[in-house]
C-alpha cells in the first residue's frame, strides 16, 4: 500500500507543477500577449469572470502570492476560466470534447498495447526468423513517421481516393445527434476507424520493440533454461515463464510513453477534424484563446496522470514483489 | 519512484563497450543496421549543408506554374503558390536537420549533467532532481510545448528549439541516473575517490566515458523526438511561417487543402523525408543497442536454437 500512496503523492506533485507552470508561463512570456486579448473580453462576460481571467493572467494589482492562491482556489473549484472564442466556460468545452478523445485514444491505446506486446513476444521467440527480420525494420520505419503525416496519407488514400471510410468529423452530423442510440453509436464507430487505425499503427512499434528487447533478455535467464530442460511445452515456456516476466518493464514504458502517444493522438484528431480535445486545442491556438489552451493542457495532464496510476495498479497486481516488499 | 525505474536499459545491465576504440569501430561497420542508418543520416546532413547552394536563391518566391504535378521542369511538382517542391525540401532539410541535431545535443547535455550529478551525489539533491525530472517526464510534452509556443509572441526556430529542449531532456536524465547508480560503487570509482580526485572529475572523466553508449542512444532518441515534435508544432502553425522547413511545408499544404485537392506531391516529400531520417536514426540506435548489449544480437548459434524451437512449436 505504501507504494501506491507514494505514487499518488508524486502525481499530486506533478499536478501542482503543471498548474504552477500554467500560472507562470503567461507572466514570464515576453511582450504581455494576454493584456491585449483580455481587452477584447470587456463587456462580453460577467465582471466576476473577467476578474478571474485577470487573476489568471496577472493583470491585477494584487500581490503575486494572492493571485497565485486565488488561481489555485479557482482551479480546485473547477473554474478553468472563460474561453475567449464563444465566451463560455472552458469546463463546458472540456465536458463536450473529452468523451470523444477518451473513447478514441483509450480504445486505440489498448488495442495497440495488446497487439504490440503479442507481436513483441512472437518476434523475440522466433528471433532471426523471417517474421523477425521483416517486422523489425518495417516497424522501426513506421515508428519514425509523424502521426499526423500518416493520418494525412490515410485520409488521402482511404478517405478521398477510395472513399472507404469517412475521414472528417466524429459522426454523421446530418443523420444523428449525439445520444444513447444505436445509430449514433454505429456512426461514431465508423468515423473512429481511420483515426484509431492511425494511432494504433503509430504507437504499436514502440510496444513491440520494447517487448522484444525485454523478452530476449528474459529468454536467457536460467529459469527459462530450466523450464526447457524439464521438457515443458514451448507455449508454456513462452507465455507463463518468459512473457509474464518480460511484460513488467513494458508496462512501465507504457506509462512513460503515454504522454507521447497522447501528443500524437491530438495531432491525429486535428487531421481528421475529430471533435475531441486535440481539435479544440488547435482552434484555441488559432484564436489565441489562452484560457482554453491552458485548461486543455491541464485536463490532458490529469488524464495522463490517471492513466499512469492505472498502469501502477496493473503493475502491483502483476508483480508480487512490489506488494510484499513494501506492503 | 524506485519501482518504476526498471525498464530494460535501466535495470543496471552493463552497457559498456569492450575492446577499445578499434573494436567499437569494427562492431559499427559490421552491423548492417548501423551502416544503413549512418549512410542515410550522412546523406541528409550533407544535403542540409550543401543542398541549398544548388537550388535557387528564394525558394519561397511565387511562381507562375501553380499546383503542377511532377514533371521534368519540376521534379517534385509545385505548390499552390508555384514554388518548386524539390527546392523547398532541400532548403527545408537545413532547418529541420539543424534544429533537430542542435536541440538533441543541448537536451542531452542537460540530461547528462542532471542524471550523473543526481545519481552520483545522491541525498536530497538526488531526491529533488529526480522528482523534477519525473514530473517533466509525466507531463505531456506536446500540449506543454503548445502552451509555451502560443504564449511567446516571436515565432521561429529559436523558440521551437527552446520548447523542445524544455520538454525533451527528462527521459535521458532518468536513464543516465539509473546507469550512474549502478556504477558509483565500482572499484575504479572508489579508487579515484581515495586518491582524492574532485567529484566533478570522477563524475565526468571516470564515470561518463563508461556509459558513452547509453549517452549516444539518448542523443539519437532525443534527436528523433525533436525532429518529429518540430514537425508537429510547425504543422500546427507555431513555427516561423515565412521560413522553409519540412514542418512549415506541411502546414502550408494543409492550409491550402492540398489533401482534398489531390496535390499529393506537396505533402508526401516532406513527410517522407522526416520518416526516412527518423527511421535511419532509429536504426543506428538499435544497432548501438545490439553492440552494447550482446544479448540482443542475433548470432548464428542463437538462430539455430530458435529455428529448432520454431519447428517444435
Amino acid at each position: 500500500m505504501r507504494h501506491l500512496t507514494r505514487r499518488i503523492g508524486f502525481y499530486l506533485v506533478a499536478l501542482w507543477a503543471s498548474a504552477t507552470l500554467n500560472f507562470l508561463i503567461p507572466r514570464l512570456a515576453p511582450g504581455d500577449p494576454a493584456r491585449a486579448l483580455l481587452a477584447r473580453m470587456h463587456g462580453r462576460i460577467s465582471p466576476a469572470a473577467l476578474h478571474a481571467l485577470e487573476v489568471q493572467y496577472g493583470i491585477s494589482h494584487e500581490p503575486l502570492y494572492s493571485q497565485y492562491w486565488q488561481y489555485l482556489t479557482n482551479l480546485a473549484h473547477g473554474d478553468f476560466g472563460t474561453s475567449f472564442a464563444n465566451a463560455e466556460p472552458v469546463t463546458n468545452v472540456i465536458a463536450r470534447d473529452l468523451p470523444w478523445t477518451l473513447a478514441l485514444v483509450g480504445a486505440a491505446l489498448i488495442i495497440s498495447f495488446l497487439l504490440g506486446t503479442i507481436l513483441g513476444v512472437a518476434v523475440a521467440w522466433w528471433r532471426g526468423s523471417r517474421l523477425d527480420t521483416v517486422l523489425m525494420p518495417a516497424f522501426t520505419f513506421i515508428s519514425a513517421i509523424p502521426y499526423f503525416w500518416f493520418a494525412l496519407a490515410l485520409v488521402f488514400i482511404l478517405g478521398h481516393s477510395l472513399n472507404w471510410f469517412p475521414s472528417n468529423g466524429g459522426y454523421d452530423i446530418y443523420s444523428y445527434t449525439p445520444g444513447w442510440d444505436l445509430g449514433f453509436f454505429l456512426s461514431a464507430t465508423q468515423y473512429a476507424v481511420l483515426p484509431a487505425f492511425t494511432i494504433v499503427i503509430g504507437s504499436i512499434a514502440g510496444w513491440m520493440l520494447g517487448m522484444r528487447n525485454t523478452m530476449i533478455t528474459t529468454l536467457s535467464e536460467d529459469y527459462v533454461l530450466m523450464a526447457e530442460a524439464k521438457g515443458l511445452s514451448q507455449w508454456r515456456i513462452m507465455i507463463t515463464y518468459a512473457a509474464r516476466n518480460a511484460i513488467l518493464p513494458n508496462i512501465t514504458s507504457f506509462a512513460l510513453a503515454l504522454g507521447f502517444v497522447v501528443s500524437g493522438s491530438l495531432l491525429t484528431e486535428i487531421v481528421f477534424n475529430y471533435p475531441g480535445i486535440g481539435y479544440a486545442l488547435v482552434q484555441g491556438v488559432q484564436n489565441k484563446d489562452y484560457p482554453l489552451i491552458q485548461g486543455l493542457f491541464l485536463i490532458i495532464t490529469v488524464a495522463v496522470l490517471v492513466a499512469n496510476f492505472l498502469a501502477d495498479l496493473a503493475y502491483v497486481v502483476l508483480d508480487p514483489r512490489v506488494r510484499s516488499e513494501r506492503g | 519512484m524506485a519501482s518504476v525505474a526498471s525498464a530494460a536499459t535501466e535495470s543496471g545491465d552493463e552497457l559498456v563497450v569492450s575492446g577499445g576504440r578499434r573494436g567499437f569501430w569494427r562492431a559499427v561497420t559490421s552491423n548492417g543496421k548501423v551502416m544503413l542508418g549512418l549512410i542515410v543520416v550522412i546523406f541528409f546532413t550533407l544535403l542540409a549543408i550543401f543542398g541549398p547552394f544548388f537550388v535557387g536563391s528564394d525558394v519561397n518566391a511565387f511562381g507562375l506554374d501553380r499546383s503542377a504535378p511532377p514533371s521534368s521542369a519540376h521534379l517534385l511538382g509545385t505548390t499552390a503558390y508555384g514554388q518548386d517542391v524539390l527546392a523547398q525540401v532541400v532548403v527545408g532539410a537545413r532547418a529541420s536537420v539543424a534544429l533537430g541535431f542542435s536541440t538533441g545535443v543541448i537536451a542531452t547535455i542537460i540530461a547528462v549533467i542532471v542524471g550523473l550529478v543526481s545519481g552520483y551525489v545522491g541525498g536530497w539533491l538526488d531526491e529533488v532532481l529526480s522528482v523534477f525530472s519525473n514530473v517533466f517526464l509525466v507531463l505531456p510534452a506536446l500540449p506543454l510545448a503548445i502552451v509555451l509556443a502560443s504564449f511567446i509572441p516571436y515565432k521561429g526556430p529559436l523558440i521551437i528549439g527552446f520548447v523542445l529542449i524544455i520538454t525533451g531532456w527528462s527521459w535521458g536524465a532518468r536513464v543516465l541516473r539509473a546507469q550512474t547508480l549502478s556504477m558509483r560503487n565500482r572499484e575504479f570509482v572508489t579508487a579515484a575517490k581515495s586518491t582524492g580526485e574532485p567529484t566533478s572529475r570522477i563524475v565526468f572523466y571516470e564515470i561518463l566515458p563508461g556509459m558513452i553508449a547509453v549517452v549516444v542512444a539518448q542523443l539519437l532518441g532525443t534527436i528523433i523526438y525533436a525532429i518529429l515534435a518540430e514537425a508537429g508544432l510547425e504543422y500546427l502553425g507555431l513555427g516561423d511561417l515565412r521560413g522553409v522547413s519540412w514542418g512549415t511545408m506541411l502546414y502550408w499544404a494543409g492550409n491550402q487543402d492540398a489533401l482534398a485537392l489531390g496535390y499529393w506531391w506537396w505533402f508526401v516529400p516532406p513527410g517522407l523525408c522526416i520518416a526516412v531520417l527518423g527511421a535511419a536514426l532509429a536504426f543506428v540506435n538499435f544497432g548501438i543497442d545490439e553492440i552494447a548489449n550482446p544479448r540482443l544480437r542475433t548470432v548464428r548459434a542463437e538462430k539455430r536454437r530458435t529455428r529448432g524451437k520454431a519447428k517444435e512449436a
